[in-house]
Parts: structure tokens; sequence; C-alpha cells
């Protein structure tokens, strides 16, 4: 059991070792130290109260982002909506979190998580939905939802929504009341743990319920799936509704927590992130948060080594670009492991085109 | 004239965790047919790659003609005068006979491709071999038997000396069998050498000359017709003695359990598959339906299980109306399907075993609680069923793509026998399964029967059909030619009506 549990973790782990080490060379290209580089990397990412609240603030719609990718993946569908499935949590529930005003705590934060979360399900569900129904690829109907999205939060947050303080021109809607700000705990903000229980409660989900058995059948032979009597379409259809409650969990999160309202733009680029996430932890939902937590780190701590080692920030992309690369080729990692070609640990990426 | 046209001399070839050939060596004469014999996995498959320069030995050498030789791909052994006839045709459906044949080697005329005269030559070849057929006729409008000829045509096409066929009867009336073989024993007679590879043990002794029987990688027999039987060849493939028919009493039908009417389904493709079928399976009866695959085997099976939906007609199990019924609704009816195709449908090759053992029971109890799996139980059930159905795997836990074909076949016997069923509906199942899994499955299809469960088996193999059935209907282009009683069936009556001739 440990033996495939090394096996399974050998490449994600040398895949970040070889995207440090020729990042280092990229470095040094640019007359700078790679050791001071990188231990500014890492101060910046854990150095201090502030810098580790960075990471786990960077993590945090990481973890949902990748699990939204990670789960449709069990039920073969390659889930590109995370984007926009963010948006649509991020401005339901901002539309919430500034909308109401009067109720507890205890009941406005949930209705506003909530109501981000509903609205991403039903934003992911679409695509299943017409998956399982027409047969439209989820890779297309995504893709275009995206845009959708894109355009209809920032609609909302330059007309009904719009904040109107001050003489505020730019498209956001007004902070969120105080009962619906996620609260911090130290250095720990709340939105974390609530990724992290996200996170365990899919694996949960995948591993031990029924559902879940249905969700990983139809994703590992869908024929066969028909054949025991599990109904295809419906799995399909939910399992895009659950990874778009989660990404859209990741936006509410952002809009409560962090950047305490919705405002266009801001979130840009955040939900495809998830890709990157789901294919370093090999669509293990417990992966995720390790894999999360890394790409965060370097995240928190880029401008600190621009500062420290005068190496531009934009670094990081490459390096995170380099380590998704040795994860998606992993025969150049088992060549320099010397490792037996297993195809059991090879990530499916969805059902591919054509077959439906 | 050569003295040895092919042959394969000491060939080792290891595979990761298999020894695939170990020291094999065979020999084809000219104007002999040499029939390669053994279970699924004892490395016929192998050989033959290696001989057609697919694969290259680790030891040992190919010998073409006297020369021996270093193949570097089919390429080389084409050239050399090998013609090698696949198990799945390599085929383009929609281009004519003439063109698939020429394919990869076509005469030109000032750089323009020249059909006549590959017409010429290709109705010349079809005269001379008795291997008549229309040369402007498309591949994807004839029947199966016409594309073997046009797959056997290709490789003479191509001047071959050595014609290798893989299982080429599986696709076969016996009528179409029995001409297949009277074509090679004429090819032979120009000086042809043929491989023939199959595991139908009355077609050997037909036709062979020399016979090579291979076991776990081995050559661990060499004989010739004369010198054996049915029964010394199943023990030399097995390695013991086995029954190559189970016994059974006479059947002691109930009420009926399955009941269909009129019933008229499509295939894929939205033909009509099955037209207007009407039959009746009784409780403690096994009604075989005989037929050449592609007659609306597959959609009738499908029908019954729920997988598909019929257009018109009606169905009825144990008196309940479920002509739309899903798959779940029919299994809950006491329904037990052994798939066509159990890579496919059957076992979910990542899945463990222990997983696969309740892929269509995991939602009910014991097996889960309200929607949560229940480890133990099923770890359990799957030992059970291990245990019970000799599956031989080293534990529950491992994947069930690690299992031979004939294990993961016994594991999906056991997970459809672990309920009390009514009607089992089983889709060739012993396809491609050593002898010994064969002889098990027979024996528990008959148990099943005998405790009054009603069976319908679909088979592609004549002798599984006439072993088992109580009745036999004939299925030919979607409808039933007839049914006949199995004390009154033999091979060449079924064999006229699977070619759709009555008279």
């Amino acid at each position: 059991m440990s033996r495939s549990i090394l096996r399974t973790v050998a490449i994600p782990l040398v895949a970040v070792v070889l995207g440090l080490l020729i990042g280092a060379v990229l470095i040094l290209s640019q007359n700078a130290s790679p050791s001071t580089a990188y231990t500014a990397l890492v101060v910046g990412g854990l150095g201090d109260a502030d810098a580790v609240l960075r990471t786990l603030q960077k993590a945090t719609p990481l973890i949902f982002g990748g699990l939204a990718v990670a789960f449709a993946f069990k039920a073969g569908m390659f889930n590109i909506g995370g984007q926009g499935q963010l948006l649509i949590g991020a401005v339901f529930a901002a539309g919430v979190g500034f909308g109401i005003d009067g109720l507890p705590m205890v009941v406005h934060l949930p209705l506003a998580l909530l109501a981000g979360a509903v609205a991403g399900a039903i934003w992911g569900g679409l695509a299943g939905t017409l998956k399982a129904t027409t047969g439209a690829h989820e890779v297309i109907v995504t893709i275009m939802l995206n845009f959708v999205a894109g355009n209809l939060t920032d609609w909302l947050s330059a007309n009904p929504w719009k904040d109107n303080s001050g003489n505020n021109i730019v498209a956001r809607t007004p902070l969120v009341e105080d009962s619906a700000t996620i609260p911090t705990l130290g250095a720990v903000p709340v939105g974390f743990l609530l990724a992290v229980a996200a996170a365990a409660t899919c694996w949960l989900v995948l591993e031990r319920t029924t559902y879940g058995f249905e969700v990983r059948s139809v994703g590992h032979n869908r024929n066969a799936a028909q054949y025991s009597g599990i109904r295809v379409g419906w799995i399909m259809a939910s399992t895009m509704a659950v990874a778009g409650m989660l990404a859209a969990l990741g936006g509410a999160v952002e809009s409560l927590g962090v950047d305490g309202r919705f405002e266009a733009g801001v979130n840009v680029g955040l939900g495809f992130e998830g890709i990157t996430i789901a294919l370093l932890a090999r669509a293990n939902p417990l992966g995720v948060i390790p894999a999360a937590l890394l790409v965060g780190l370097m995240e928190a701590g880029a401008s600190r080594m621009q500062f420290k080692a005068g190496v531009a920030p934009e670094l990081i992309d490459v390096i995170q670009a380099l380590i998704l690369f040795f994860v998606a080729a992993p025969i150049i990692i088992r060549w320099l492991l010397r490792m037996r070609h297993d195809t059991s640990e090879q990530l499916q990426l969805g059902a591919g085109w054509g077959k439906s | 004239m050569s003295e040895t046209l092919l042959a394969a001399q000491n060939v080792t070839k290891q595979f990761p965790g298999v020894l695939a050939n170990d020291d094999v060596s065979i020999r084809l004469r000219p104007g002999r047919i040499l029939a390669l014999l053994g279970e699924n996995g004892a490395g016929k498959s192998t050989l033959v790659n290696i001989l057609f320069g697919m694969y290259r030995p680790d030891s040992g050498q190919v010998v073409i003609k006297d020369e021996t030789v270093d193949l570097h791909g089919p390429d080389d052994a084409i050239s050399r005068g090998i013609g090698m006839v696949h198990q799945h045709f390599q085929l383009v459906p929609p281009m004519r006979v003439v063109e698939n044949i020429v394919l990869g080697d076509e005469p030109t005329k000032r750089g323009l491709v020249d059909l006549d005269e590959a017409r010429n030559r290709v109705v010349e070849l079809s005269r001379r071999y008795g291997l008549e057929i229309d040369p402007d006729a498309l591949v994807e409008d004839l029947p199966v038997g016409m594309q073997q000829r046009v797959e056997i045509l290709k490789a003479l096409y191509r001047n071959a000396d050595v014609l290798i066929l893989d299982e080429p009867t599986g696709v076969l009336t016996p009528q179409e069998a029995d001409h297949l073989l009277g074509v090679l024993r004429e090819l032979t007679e120009t000086g042809l050498g043929i491989v023939f590879i199959t595991h139908k043990l009355r077609e050997v002794l037909a036709i062979a000359d020399d016979i090579v029987v291979l076991r776990n990688g081995r050559v661990v027999g060499e004989t010739t017709p004369s010198q054996t039987s049915e029964s010394g060849l199943a023990e030399m493939m097995v390695g013991r003695s086995v029954m190559l028919q189970v016994e059974k009493s006479i059947s002691d039908p109930g009420d009926v359990v399955l009941k269909i009417d009129e019933l008229e389904v499509n295939d894929d493709r939205g033909q009509i598959a099955l037209d207007g079928l009407s039959f009746e399976v009784r409780a403690g009866e096994i009604l075989g339906v005989a037929g050449v695959e592609g007659n609306g085997q597959r959609e009738l099976v499908e029908a019954i299980t729920g997988l598909r939906n019929p257009s018109v007609g009606v169905m009825q199990i144990d008196g309940e109306e479920l002509t739309s019924g899903s798959p779940r609704q029919i299994t809950k009816k006491g329904v037990a399907h052994i798939p066509e195709d159990r890579e496919k449908h059957g076992v979910v090759a990542v899945y463990t075993v222990a997983e696969n053992s309740v892929l269509n029971r995991y939602h009910r109890r014991p097996f889960s609680i309200r929607g949560i799996l229940r480890r133990d139980v099923i770890l359990g059930h799957a030992q059970d069923v291990v245990d019970e159905f000799d599956v031989r795997t080293p534990s529950v836990s491992v994947p069930a793509s690690s299992l031979s074909g004939g294990n993961k076949q016994k594991l999906i016997v056991g997970r459809e026998f672990s309920d009390e069923i009514k009607l089992l509906v089983a889709a060739q199942p012993t396809r491609g399964i050593d002898i010994g899994a064969i002889e098990f499955i027979h024996r528990r299809i008959l148990e099943q029967r005998d405790k009054g469960t009603a069976v319908l088996l679909v088979s592609a193999e004549l002798d599984e059909i006439l072993g088992l059935s109580d009745r036999i209907a004939v299925l030919y282009d979607g409808k039933i030619m007839d049914v006949i009683d199995a004390r009154d069936a033999d091979r060449e009556k079924i064999g006229l009506l699977m070619a759709g001739i009555t008279d």
C-alpha cells in the first residue's frame, strides 16, 4: 500500500523538483542568484503570519477550482468551465452579501455561500445536462459558458448591482455586510478550512458512497455503467453540477473573505488554475490540497522574490508551466526514475473527442 | 522448390511478466497446411506476429524459403511472400473490392492508378482459385464471408506463397466454413503453404496436414490428424483430460418466463435489426439462439436486458410487461445477463475484483445502506464468489484487468448467479476462454436450468448451442427461421437455416 502511494506521489514530486531546477537555470540566465530567489520565495510565502495567511488565501480558490476539475474527471468529463462557475459563484455570493442586512452572521454568511453554490451548480449542471441529453461536448459548452458568465457578471456589477457610493466608476458591487464576511482565525482564513473540508467530503463521497461508485463507474467504463443499471445521463448532469458548485464556492470565498465584494476583472484566470491543480494532484481530491498549497505558496512569495532577487514574477508562471508539462508527460520522469510503465496510473483526460 | 517455406527456429519472446514464446520451433513445407492449436494466451498470436514481422524475437530465427531473415516489419514479410488474414479484417468498408485489394500496391500508368489493369488481375486471380467476387462491389455491402475472400485475394495479389489465417472460420456458417476449407485445400495444390490458427478441433482434423499444439508458450505436441482425435487434441491443449460435452438430463419446462411478441428493434444506424420476432422461454429450459453473428443477436440481447428500446412489440418477463424497462428494473425482476463483450459491458477493468463483484448490486442491501458502501460486506461477498466460482486471482483487491479472460468470465458468471434468478440471458458466454473454464461455465448454466431458471443462450459457436440447448431458434437477418427441438437438430440442418435457406 505505502509502495503504491509512493509511486503515485513520485511523479508530481519529481515534476516539482525538475520545474524548480529549470527555473534556477532561468534565474541564473538573468544574472541573479537562484538560492536568494528561492529563499525569498519561501520566506514570502511562509516567513511570518502575514505570509502564511497570504499563502492560505491564495490556495483556497485553487483547492475549490482543483476539486471542480478533479470531480468531473472522475465521471470521465473535462470541466474547463471553472472560470465561469467561479465568477457566477462570486457575484451571487456578493449579491446576497451586500443585498440583505439585519441578519445574524450564522444565517447571513451560510446564506451568501449557499447562493453562490447553488448558482454555480446550475451553471455547471447546464453543461452536464446538455451533454446527457444532446451529446454536446462538455469542453465546448463549458468554454462558451465561461464567456457568458464573464459578460453576465460584468453587466451585473456595472448595472443593477453597481456600487454607487462616492463617485465610483468601477464595475463592482458594494462591500458585503460584516455579517456575511468570512472571518479569519489567527493566520488561518475560515475559507481555507472550508476548502479542506470540501476536499475531504469529495474524497468520502467518491470512495465510500454508492453515488461515488456510480460516478467512478461512468468515468471508467460508460458501457459497463449502463449495463449495471446506472443512469449515465443523470450521473453526467449531476457530476457537472457538483463540479460547478465547487468552483463557485471558490469564487464565493473570494468575494466574502478576500475582496469583500465582487469586482469585474479581479478574478480573471483564477478559475483556469484549477486544471493545473487537478493535474498535479492526479485528480485525487486529497492530493488537491498539497498541490494548491504549493502553487499558492509560489504566488504568495512571488513579489518578495522580485523585490529581493530582482527576478521577474512571471518566472513563477514559467515554473508552474514546467511542472504541469512534466506531470502531463510523465514518460520523461518514468525514464528518469526507471519506473515501469503502468497504465493504471495514467490519468484519462475526459472521454475524448467524437465519442459520446 | 524450397524445402522450408516458413519456419520459426527456437523462437523465444518475453513480454513483461509473461514468457509468450519459449523456444518454439515450427516448420511449414510447400503445399501443406499447418494447424496451430492452443488456448487463448498459449502464444499462437505472438508466434504468427513474429513470423509476420510485427514483433522481433528475443532469440531464435525466422526462416523464409530456406533463408534466415531478419524481419523489420510486416512490409518485409509481405515482400518475401507472406500474406496474413487477420481475425479482424483490415479493409476500408466504403471502398470497392478492387481498390481494397490493390491498396498499398497500386498499379500505375503515368502516375495515375490504373484500376483497369488491377481489375483484370483480380478477376483472373479469383477465377483461378475459385474465389469469385464482384470487383466493383463496395466492401461494406458484402457479407462477412465475402469480405474474408477479399482479404485472401489481397494476399494472393501480392504473390504470397504463404498464407497465415487467424481464426478464419469464427465468422462463417458451417457451410461457408466448409467451402473455405475446400478453397484452402485447392490453394495448396499450387504449392502454397498455409498456417491455420484455430481453436476448433473439428476443423483441425478436417483440414490440417500437420498439427502443432502450443500451451503456455511452448510446443507441447506435434501430430497429424490420422494419429489423434478431438479428445486427444483437447487433452494436449489443456494438459489434462477434459469433457468436451457436458452431460445433461432431459429438461422439465415450467411456466413461460420470457415472452416476446412481434418485437421490432433497430440497430445503431437506425436500420431494422429484429423484424417482428416472437418466441417464449420457459422455466427450466434452455433456448439456444443460433446464427451467424450480425443477424440481430446483439440487438435481441440488448432489448431483453433493457440496454436498447424496441420500436414495436411487447416483451413480458414473468408476466410483467417490461418492453421499455430500464436495465435496473429488469435486473430487479430476476434477470441475470452475461454480456457478449465482457471488456465492454461485463467488467470495469480498473475496478478491483471486489468492486466488480457488486457492479450491478452495489446499491442494494447488504452491500450498501442509505447510500454508504459497506466495504467489509463487499469484500466478503467477493471472496465467496471467487471461492465458489473458482476465479483464479491473488486477492479480491487486485484490478480485474489483471485477470485472464476465463477468470474474468467466471467472475461475471459468479456475480450474476449470486442471486435467485428467474431468467438468464447468456450471450457468447464462453467466447475466447480456455477449455477448462468453458466446461465449468457450461456446467453452471445447466445447473441454473435444473434449478428452474429460464435460459436464453445466444452463441456463435454451434457446438455450444447443440451441446446445451433444449430448443434451438435460428436467427437470420433479424428473423427466426425456425425453432427446432434439440433432439432433432443436426449441424447440416441448422447450417442451412443459418444461411437463410428453408425447404
